[in-house]
């Protein structure tokens, strides 16, 4: 049912963890449709230096996780803004069609501790 | 790597015994039970020798057993039938929260048709109360459908005490005993019972096979029409290898019957307190004690998700199911655990292990040896799980 790219990050997920005062922190889902994201951010000048994930839901969920916090370290804010959901989806060689709207949901929480970031810097 | 199969309450395998009589029967003896010549014949005396081996393994006379192609076409066929047989003297439905969907969804099909249903809560053990059954039994109630036994948390209902209210309200009950047919003792005549589902790849037989008894008197409007077969309740040509298959499965479960339920209860047993000790945050789902399926153990390991550890497990080769969202194709968490006021965080940790024959105390002990490693691993990417070691370790500082 899952790609042999989806059981991987899900075995050996990649980025696990937090960041101690991160400099964004996005979360998504909630625990009653049994998925929730969460992501750290550690931004350096316009680059994301580090990143980190926890994530309560299924295997898709994880690996989603895993795959979104790969392709944006190293990378600006510019660019990761423009990862979407299917594009996570798509580096995974696909999701099962009940998977897609459900739990796949990590650029939404990349997103959000972006916006996070974004937030705290007007404040600053 | 090892492979432990732990959902037996999903299907179990075909006894060798039984494997071996079918195949008689698709290659050797392959006549028509319809027809008049020696080939035909001696398959209909296999098939009602089959018949006599189902109607025993529940107190039943032959002819009130009536063939299906399984435990979802029986239940429809009960509930339609008595539907449409019953529909001038009343149109009101009495059914639980937990029960299968084979009998859920044909009952809310009829009440989308012009029925009435009325669905009876369930205590957090999954239990039917008896007093609200006769509480909502009506002049124009005509059928009242129960499980006996609950196939996700092992719940057994208070069939004959049902039985015992439907008789002297003269209302037909019909009770799904799919789960438990095979595994504890079954008597329609002692619980009252008017119709009864049962199936067939739950207790070892080959899958596509059921059967649903009919007590005698009791009128079912066929849904199935043709050439009249299964005293014109259900038409087409019998499924000869394998009814004659389940026949030869309820002997065994006839001989078999308390050995396998004592050793399969004791090892539930070992494997739920194996759990207890070796992790946290655990809850065991349904009741304990007689009143459960010997071979069901359901718990809910808490701050994960059921289809992560299923795919954790299953790297493992252990097999096991689970009620989250994620497995029951659905958004929502199995309905059972929700009728049972689990909230849906906790049902989708749900895990239940379901144990059959071939079991043995070495499967308990690598469940053991891998769950707990799987739990952590888990858990340790949990954004639930954070929030209870911080409050563990500040409870710890404060002490």
């Amino acid at each position: 049912m899952y790609s042999e790219k989806v059981m991987d990050h899900f075995m050996n997920p990649r980025n696990v963890g937090e960041i101690e005062d991160a400099a964004g922190v996005g979360e998504v889902g909630n625990a009653k449709c049994g998925d929730i994201m969460r992501i750290y951010l550690d931004v350096e000048g316009d680059i994301i230096k580090d990143v980190k994930f926890k994530t309560f839901g299924c295997g898709a969920a994880v690996a989603t996780s895993s795959m979104v916090t790969e392709m944006v370290k190293g990378k600006t804010i510019e660019e990761a803004l423009k990862i979407t959901n299917k594009s996570v989806a798509d580096a995974l060689d696909g999701l099962p069609p009940a998977k897609m709207h459900c739990s796949n949901l990590a650029a939404d929480a990349l997103h959000e501790a972006i916006k996070n970031y974004q937030e705290k810097m007007q404040n600053a | 790597m090892r492979r432990v199969y732990l959902d037996h309450s999903a299907t179990t395998p075909v006894d060798p015994e039984v494997a071996e009589l079918m195949m008689t029967y698709y290659t050797e003896k392959y006549g028509n039970p319809s027809s008049v010549h020696s080939f035909g014949r001696e398959t209909k005396a296999a098939l009602e020798n089959a018949r006599e081996s189902v109607a025993n393994l529940m107190n039943a006379e032959p002819t009130e057993i009536t063939f299906t192609s399984g435990g979802t076409e029986a239940d429809n066929l009960a509930i339609f039938g008595v539907a449409e047989a019953y529909s001038k003297k009343g149109k009101h439905i009495i059914t639980s929260a937990v029960e299968h969907n084979a009998v859920i969804d044909t009952c809310e099909f009829l009440a989308k048709n012009g029925y009435e249903l009325t669905i009876l809560p369930v205590d957090e053990e999954g239990f039917i109360s008896v007093d609200d059954v006769a509480k909502a039994i009506r002049p124009d109630t005509i059928l009242i459908t129960i499980m006996h036994a609950n196939n996700e948390v092992g719940t057994i209902q208070p069939i004959a005490e049902i039985g015992k209210i439907a008789k002297e309200k003269d209302v037909i009950f019909h009770v799904d005993a799919v789960q438990s047919f095979g595994k504890i003792p079954v008597d329609v005549k002692a619980m009252n019972v008017d119709l009864m589902t049962v199936s067939s790849h739950k207790i070892y037989g080959p899958k596509g096979v059921g059967a649903l008894y009919i007590r005698r008197g009791v009128r079912v409007i066929p849904r199935v029409h043709g050439g009249g077969q299964e005293r014109k309740r259900r038409s087409g040509t019998e499924n000869t290898p394998g009814i004659i298959g389940f026949g030869k499965a309820c002997e065994l479960a006839a001989q078999r019957m308390a050995q396998d339920a004592e050793r399969e209860a004791a090892l539930r047993d070992k494997l739920l307190e194996g759990i207890m000790e070796r992790i946290d945050y655990v809850k065991l789902n349904g009741p304990r004690g007689e009143n459960r399926l010997p071979g069901n153990l359901n718990v809910s390991i808490q701050f994960i998700e059921g289809e992560a550890l299923l795919l954790s497990l299953d790297l493992m080769g252990i097999a096991a199911s689970s009620g989250s969202a994620c497995t029951s194709g659905s958004l929502d968490p199995s309905h059972v655990l929700l009728a049972m006021g689990l909230s849906h965080e906790i049902a989708h940790g749900s895990l239940r292990f379901s144990f059959g024959r071939q079991n043995t105390e070495e499967d308990v002990d690598y469940v053991l040896e891998q769950l707990p490693k799987i739990v952590e691993r888990l858990r340790m990417m949990s954004p639930l799980y954070d929030q209870v070691k911080h409050s563990k370790t500040q409870k710890a500082n404060a002490l």
